[in-house]
């Protein structure tokens, strides 16, 4: 391993930690206290047979002092900076290589804090979204409501009519049946939405995502052994969509154009003669490859997603408004390019281009079928100007929005 | 106390306690389960106080609201709003739109009979 550029000051450290004068450590290395001081403020580099003999009077392995500050860690102080500002960012070396402890501790906790906010962020997305939820609690809601007012009556009225006190303790029968139906339904929801994942899937959708994600965006079955139903049904038509699409863009003609052309699905598709979304399938699924994509139809709803490292998708409820996804859905036929910066204190800036595609169906007396897509592509240059985005009105750290829907909760 | 008092819930059993409630303690009591029969039936029978949940089939209790505060005939008719859904939105949406009063379930018997007495002025 190479000596570390902070060598010098983690040798420092520990001479001083155990109260060692220069002069005595100079000497029992062989050389002068004025060598060991510029050794110990980095301003020579130390040779390996000279830190051995360093770390053995100093008692401790040589790896100690060598270890390099890990980028990880390094990135992990960065991001803790950019929460809580105040630090003293262009001292971040310095300070994990002084106090690698200490930086550790800090990194660890930035990711915890970090993870709970996702955990926060999606807990929340399923509790304002999730239909089936809500209408398990308005269920036992309404049971316990009545069965309290109904054993209140019961218990506070003497002089109550026999007819009412029979009718009473049917409700009471009732509701408490009703209630104990409620609670389970809501336990065994709650419970196969932690089997279903560790993240917790809770649609079809992101089952059929899962599969696809855990097989690196590769078809390899028809995701036969998805646990629902509705998942397998839709793997089945995702599965011979993506067949097509490999069948009419080649894996190896494929690459060779996408080196040569760039990932500009208009152009693949030109050169294919195919339709413009099945590049944009294609430019996306493929193993390792970096590129985010998303589908909606008409609605607006998204109808897949595949993340990117560093652009969040919402997994229920609407998206951004100001995604360029739905300016494409708005203006069939019309490719439509830009960068956009995405919210937070470390917003990322991603290339992203959308279209949208018209289908008739059911021909000139059919209805008109509407699917938009979005590519979305890391950005290296970080100039110029952006579109500020979010992922959806709930996080988004965006206040002053012009597109905001509903205030956000991290606000609070 | 007196007065007459068009309940609209759902809820049947929720409805028959309100009821059993409420005669007793003198009030005339209509009980109506569908939302989309409400505005019409404040405007013909003019009572004193609605009861009226917020979530219902047909029409929402919210929508029900607006349409009475929107007609002269029943824009001064004093409105209990009740919901299983709790706070947030719904009570600042039910407020915006002109509510009396507003009662969360599950409540108690004696605040809801209070709640009552106070908005018949009794």
């Amino acid at each position: 391993m190479p000596v570390s550029a902070l060598t010098g000051s983690r040798l420092r450290e520990r001479r001083v930690a155990l109260g060692l004068r220069q002069a005595d450590l100079a000497a029992t290395a062989g050389i002068s206290a004025s060598y060991l001081n510029l050794i110990e403020h980095n301003r020579r580099r130390i040779s390996e047979n000279l830190l051995e003999q360093l770390a053995q009077a100093l008692g401790q392995p040589v790896a100690m002092f060598q270890e390099g500050v890990g980028g990880a860690v390094l990135e992990g102080l960065r991001a803790a900076a950019a929460e809580v500002p105040g630090a003293e960012v262009d001292r971040i070396e310095d300070f994990a290589g002084r106090y690698p402890g200490w930086a550790g501790v800090v990194t660890s906790l930035q990711q915890r804090a970090a993870g709970l906010q996702r955990a926060l962020e999606a807990m929340n997305d399923r509790m304002s979204h999730d239909p089936h939820l809500s209408a398990s609690l308005h269920e036992v809601l309404s049971a316990v409501s009545s069965v309290r007012s109904t054993a209140a009556i019961l218990a506070d009225t003497e002089d109550i009519e026999p007819e009412w006190r029979a009718r009473f303790h049917r409700n009471l029968h009732q509701d408490s049946e009703r209630l104990a139906l409620g609670a389970e339904a809501l336990v065994s929801y709650l419970d196969t939405a932690g089997q279903a994942d560790e993240q917790g899937i809770a649609s079809p959708q992101e089952e059929v995502e899962a599969w696809l994600a855990a097989a690196d965006w590769r078809v390899l079955d028809d995701g036969a052994g998805l646990a629902s139903g509705a998942a397998r049904a839709m793997a089945r038509d995702l599965a011979a969509v993506m067949r097509a699409d490999a069948a009419a863009l080649p894996d190896q003609a494929f690459a060779q154009a996408l080196d040569e052309i760039g990932p500009d699905p208009a152009r693949l598709a030109a050169r294919f003669g195919v339709d413009e979304l099945a590049a944009f399938r294609r430019i996306a699924l493929r193993p390792q490859a970096e590129v985010g994509l998303v589908v909606c139809d008409a609605s607006g709803t998204l109808t897949f997603r595949k993340p990117v490292a560093g652009f969040a998708l919402p997994r229920f409820g609407a998206a951004c408004p100001l995604w360029p996804l739905f300016a494409a859905l708005g203006q069939p036929m019309r490719p439509i390019e830009t960068v956009i910066e995405t919210a937070g204190p470390q917003g990322r800036r991603f290339l992203v281009r959308a279209f949208c595609r018209l289908r008739f169906p059911g021909g000139f007396r059919g209805p008109e079928l509407r699917e938009a897509a979005m590519l979305i592509l890391p950005d290296h240059a970080r100039t110029g100007e952006a579109l500020a985005v979010g992922s959806t009105c709930r996080v988004c750290q965006r206040l002053q929005c012009p597109a905001r829907r509903e205030p956000s909760i991290l606000t609070a | 106390m007196a007065g007459r008092v068009l309940l609209i819930e759902d809820e049947v059993n929720i409805a028959e306690a309100i009821r059993f409630l409420l005669t007793r303690d003198g009030c005339e009591v209509e009980v109506l389960a569908d939302g989309h029969a409400a505005v019409a039936a404040v405007a013909r029978a003019l009572p004193d106080l609605v009861i009226l949940d917020l979530m219902l089939p047909g029409m929402s209790g919210l929508e029900i609201l607006s349409a009475l505060r929107a007609d002269p005939v029943t824009v001064a008719v004093p409105v209990l709003m009740l919901t299983a859904k709790g706070q947030g939105r719904d009570r600042e949406a039910a407020e915006r739109a002109g509510v009396s009063a507003f009662m969360s379930k599950p409540f108690a018997n004696a605040e809801m009979r209070a709640t009552v007495r106070a908005l018949l002025g009794a």
